[in-house]
């Protein structure tokens, strides 16, 4: 089923697509995160307005068997409120940086979500039944003259429109001095990380008030900084084990047995550079923007500004894979420097089996690279697609030379349009892929 | 950009060596490197030093001093002061902030447009 064949096996189909039509998108609209919630029945999206919108996958239509079940709006709320410090002077952005779930424990849903500052557990519980018939309140809720109560009934639950409510139920505060741009909950489902640019902290869910500092790399003077952590994330099953990585594309895995204070790491990943082939971009193209381990837990996949690596965490002197994900963008980058798109933090994901990775380009294209077969697709988010069931066809960006028909030039390329974030089902072939303002939805052609 | 260490010049020329294979991967970003310093002449230093991480660090950073914010509060009751320039973002030491500078807390937010509306 999910990850039976390779990226170019799969044949993916738009389903859906989320959000407003025109061009002109307000600065709230920007999707920040999208995550899928361990059973993929939930995708949760968050945006530069601190908002947070939950779709929910509809039961499969037994009848209907040739497309799977549908994402629809489950929930909706404000996660998030701007904010200004006024004693650092610094205006605090609402924009949700992350999303993560945590695994079901009962009928409610939990999530974590994080703006630059704040972390917030959320509770998404629903509502299905209302008690009626009190003896002391009318049905609107008015209070009824206990003179005119002549018997006596016990209220019982009668059904109700589904009815979806999110409250937060902690709110961890005051914990980072620098952004955060990382939080990854623990496999023992009772802590979590949460990474900013110079330090790591780990929480217990429960406490609100405290949380442990397990990395700090902020230099004694400033002026010799030289790398920043640009991600985190725990291991899926060593709950001491996690891994950051930095502005220098390097990445360090940590285990919290080895100390409290987890400044030195236990191994370090990073491949050597030929030091004839450095550039002024160097150093930025190889800053990390995502770090993701696989579901296995035996790799873990970096994206830096033109590739994606697999590593596997036996091996530290180099990754086992690279795939590039537009090495056309390299006689680019003066320009792209210019523009800041240089600086643009692309993420990455695993399919469920851990065979296909995705990852997002410019032009609204997105890139699956097949680990087995090796071999890779790009597609495109775009609403000129939008028949469901309608196989998205291959898209190719020409480099140099002549232009075959169908293809794009670099320079057509639009560094507006990103693809930054993606996420995939944990254990179907779907998709979710964020435009800037858009949600698509893809599946795999079911037959 | 200020002052940095100066890039080593020897890494300009020293190519002729490698393999084609190598070449076709380095020239495209040296030469795009030279198309940057032909631009910014004074870009001689290295990106990942501590000026560009720390514009990082302090991104959200705005001026503000609640003393001249009071103090301006209480004149504007008599005159309008002049509002902010074009760039609403540049609230420096010159220009007392006013409550209009300051972000808006946006207590009645829209909803999201991925939530109403959906075209399927």
């Amino acid at each position: 089923m999910a990850g039976a064949g390779g990226g170019n096996d799969i044949q993916w189909c738009f389903s859906q697509v989320k959000g407003a039509v025109d061009d002109d998108v307000a600065e709230a609209d920007i999707i920040s995160t999208v995550e899928f919630n361990h059973s993929g029945e939930l995708l949760a999206t968050g945006d530069k307005g601190g908002r947070v919108v939950i779709f929910q996958q509809e039961q499969e239509n037994k009848i209907q068997s040739h497309s799977r079940g549908e994402y629809n709006v489950y929930s909706t709320f404000q996660s998030h409120e701007p904010e200004f410090d006024y004693l650092k002077s610094l205006e605090i952005e609402e924009k949700i940086n992350k999303i993560r779930w945590l695994p079901q424990k009962n009928a409610a849903q939990f999530l974590l979500s994080t703006n630059d500052k704040t972390i917030k557990l959320w509770k998404i519980s629903e509502r299905d039944k209302r008690p009626e018939g009190y003896n002391l309140k009318e049905e609107d809720g008015r209070y009824r003259d206990p003179t005119t109560v002549t018997t006596l009934r016990v209220p019982v639950f009668r059904p109700m429109d589904l009815m979806v409510e999110a409250s937060p139920r902690r709110i961890f505060a005051n914990a980072h001095t620098y952004h955060i741009n990382s939080i990854s909950i623990n496999s023992d489902y009772e802590t979590y990380l949460s990474a900013d640019d110079l330090r790591i902290n780990l929480w217990h869910l429960e406490i609100t008030d405290r949380s442990f500092n397990i990395v700090d790399i902020k230099p004694a003077n400033m002026e010799e900084l030289t790398e920043v952590i640009t991600a985190a994330e725990f291991h899926p099953n060593s709950c001491n084990t996690f891994v950051y990585s930095s502005s220098k594309g390097t990445i360090r895995l940590c285990d919290m047995r080895a100390s409290a204070l987890c400044d030195r790491h236990s191994k370090l990943f990073e491949e050597p550079e030929d030091p004839s082939n450095r550039s002024f971009f160097s150093e930025i193209i190889s800053s990390i923007s995502d770090v993701k381990f696989s579901h296995s837990g035996r790799y873990m996949m970096t994206r830096d500004y033109l590739s994606v690596k697999i590593w596997d965490l036996n091996m530290e002197d180099r990754p086992v894979e690279t795939y590039q994900v537009h090495e056309y963008l390299r006689s680019k980058l003066c320009s792209l420097y210019e523009n800041d798109c240089i600086f643009d933090k692309f993420e990455c994901c695993w399919n469920g089996s851990d065979s296909v990775v995705m990852t997002g380009s410019y032009n609204n294209f997105f890139r699956m690279f097949d680990r087995n077969t090796k071999r890779d697709i790009t597609l495109e988010a775009s609403r000129e697609n939008n028949k469901p069931r309608t196989v998205l066809k291959p898209r190719k960006v020409c480099a140099s030379g002549k232009r075959k028909k169908d293809e794009i030039s670099v320079d057509s390329l639009d560094f507006n349009k990103k693809i930054l974030h993606t996420a995939w089902h944990p254990k179907e072939n779907i998709i979710a892929v964020a435009t800037t303002n858009n949600l698509y939805i893809f599946q795999d052609k079911v037959n | 950009m200020s002052q940095k260490q100066e890039e080593n010049p020897a890494e300009e020329t020293g190519e002729e060596k490698q393999d084609t294979q190598e070449k076709e991967g380095v020239l495209p970003e040296r030469a795009e490197e030279a198309k940057l310093k032909a631009k910014y002449p004074s870009l001689g230093q290295k990106p990942g030093g501590s000026d560009f991480l720390m514009k990082r660090l302090q991104k959200g950073q705005k001026y503000f001093d609640s003393g001249d914010y009071n103090m301006a509060k209480a004149k504007m009751k008599n005159k309008q002061l002049p509002s902010a320039g074009p760039d609403k973002n540049l609230v420096t030491g010159d220009h007392i902030p006013t409550p209009q500078d300051l972000p808006q807390s946006k207590s009645s937010l829209v909803t999201s447009k991925l939530a109403g509306g959906q075209v399927e």
